[in-house]
């Protein structure tokens, strides 16, 4: 299978945006900030859209504007969080301005819109260039050196963030790092896995990670090897099984795994009752 | 007959009503106003905002996997949308485990049900226009059947809420001390859910999984940012999303561009006024 070379694209990309989205999705969902990195994987969306419509390259949208709303939800909110309800609210308006911007782009470029938001909302790991994977790998990584490099003081600043404001570490600054790696790695996924499903790489293996242990590094270690592991997985049977949708495989195997990590720690707790 | 605003208010409200689709998307409107101002209030209450999102996009596997059986659509959008609320009423409100747990599981109920939809869409290639309808829809097209269909849900689940009030209520408030005075929260709790559910089914079906969550959040998180009193909050935000949905679809019938734009606009400067209306008086 990987005599192809849009095969080994797909595993490169696939590769680093899975470990990254696993490493900072324990700490999206540590800090309860799923709906937020789902907020950002719509904006995502609107983005492209955006760009499409005043005609540059869409990346530029996609960055752009995740990097806007991730700075917004850390200025607004308190200790950098902004209450779901709030984000709510904002994302559903951006929605908004993305439908009102499909319908001109619609009105003026014809068809080719359709297609332009099929592949924003769903990627296609499979259509990345050679030139694009490596961008995609390497853009993956730094956001996840970023994370880790700060991983204690933001570690302290979620868990307490009292105790870390009187040690003198800038919470509020921390966050909105956190949020901008975030949302950095949510545009780049979002030509790999497409912004719909990109959420299932940030929650599902860290849900199931945050199940098993307590730990913090073991559990975004653990995380991380979940989400590579689907990654991995489900390219492999998408490459089998031809009328399989890559991201539909690979959401599948990072749930199938959050599944199993709920009942192991039902079963362990149980056990726990009873001795 | 193009429409075009005149000068004149009631010649522009009579245009309204010329045509049948209006009249039938302005009671549409009307009837998911309502409902949305009520089961939001709780919604917003509940801090469930990100399970309300999850299951207005319960619509995507719901249409693609209907068409892919055979069976009719709004079946299928009934079916993700219990199965999915059921789902996230399976892992509890926050409790013990708390928030970041709680949305670890409503998101990957969200990206399961996501990519199963994709899944049954490329099985199924060429039933559906494409995400955006089912995203975006509009309150266009809408016919008398359907809105009737609305209406049995919409009492249905009003009557449904109602019941529940004031235990939900306590429970939604105060889940410790409810559970303490034996109210069954976490029955409370999944029940809430399916009628969430059922409410967001019915609506997004007629007016795109967007305009269901702009219609649900926005105008109770106003009316909240506003009293923090039951009664006067439930009734302002059915104001509002009346307010939000009639004007929203009037200016949409004299301009080329979609209702979705106006709605989420109108709902997002609401909300907005309210935040810094509440902030100049504290």
């Amino acid at each position: 299978m990987f005599t192809h070379e849009f095969v080994r694209n797909a595993w490169l990309a696939g590769t680093f945006i899975a470990l990254a989205c696993g490493t900072i999705g324990w700490f999206v969902v540590v800090r309860g900030q799923v709906f937020a990195g789902d907020a950002l994987s719509h904006v995502a969306f609107v983005g492209a859209i955006a760009a499409a419509a005043v005609g540059i390259d869409e990346r530029i949208g996609l960055f752009a504007l995740t990097l806007a709303l991730a700075a917004g939800m850390g200025l607004l909110g308190r200790r950098a969080q902004a209450d779901d309800v709030t984000i709510g609210t904002a994302f559903a308006w951006i929605l908004g301005i993305g439908v009102l911007l499909l319908a001109i782009l619609a009105t003026s470029a014809g068809g080719a819109s359709g297609i332009t938001t099929a592949n924003t909302l769903f990627g296609s790991i499979y259509s990345l260039s050679a030139g694009g994977s490596v961008v995609a790998a390497v853009v993956a990584l730094a956001a996840t050196a970023v994370v880790l490099a700060v991983t204690r003081p933001l570690l302290l600043s979620t868990l307490d963030p009292d105790v870390a404001t009187v040690r003198g570490i800038p919470v509020r600054a921390l966050g909105i790092v956190f949020l901008g790696a975030l949302a950095v790695i949510t545009a780049q996924s979002t030509e790999a896995v497409g912004a719909l499903l990109l959420l299932g790489l940030i929650a599902a293996p860290a849900g199931a990670a945050t199940r098993l242990t307590a730990r913090p590094y073991l559990g975004m270690a653990l995380s991380g090897a979940i989400a590579v592991g689907a990654m991995w997985g489900g390219l492999a049977l998408s490459y089998a099984i031809t009328s399989l949708p890559a991201s539909s495989a690979i959401i599948g195997l990072a749930a199938a795994a959050y599944a199993a990590a709920t009942v192991a720690a039902g079963v362990q707790r149980r056990r726990n009752r009873i001795t | 007959m193009t429409p075009s605003v005149s000068l004149n208010p009631i010649a522009d409200l009579r245009q309204l009503f010329t045509f049948p689709f209006m009249v039938n998307a302005l009671a549409a409107g009307t009837i998911v106003a309502v409902l949305g101002g009520v089961v939001g209030w709780y919604v917003v209450l509940r801090r469930e905002t990100f399970a309300s999102h999850t299951l207005s996009v319960m619509a995507f596997p719901g249409a693609t996997g209907a068409a892919l059986a055979g069976l009719p659509t709004s079946l299928g959008y009934y079916v993700a949308c219990t199965v999915a609320a059921l789902a996230i009423g399976r892992t509890g409100r926050g409790g013990r485990r708390g928030y970041g747990a709680q949305s670890a599981a409503i998101g990957t109920v969200q990206t399961v049900g996501l990519a199963a939809g994709f899944l049954f869409l490329s099985l199924n290639q060429d039933v559906l226009a494409g995400p955006e309808t089912l995203l975006f829809g509009t309150f266009l097209g809408i016919t008398t059947g359907q809105l009737l269909g609305l209406l049995i849900v919409a009492v249905v689940s009003l009557a449904a809420l109602t019941a529940l009030a004031r235990p939900l209520l306590f429970a939604s408030v105060d889940p410790e001390v409810a559970r303490a005075g034996g109210i069954p929260v976490a029955a409370l709790d999944a029940a809430f859910l399916v009628i969430l559910g059922l409410a967001i089914a019915a609506t997004s079906q007629l007016t795109g999984a967007l305009l269901v969550f702009a219609l649900l959040v926005a105008p109770a998180a106003t009316a909240q940012q506003l009293t923090l009193r039951p009664l006067a909050g439930l009734a302002l935000s059915v104001g509002f999303a009346l307010l939000i949905a009639w004007l929203g679809l009037a200016i949409a019938y004299f301009s080329i561009y979609p209702v979705g734009f106006f709605v989420t606009t109108l709902a997002f400067g609401l909300y907005v006024a309210a935040r810094v209306a509440t902030a100049r008086r504290r």
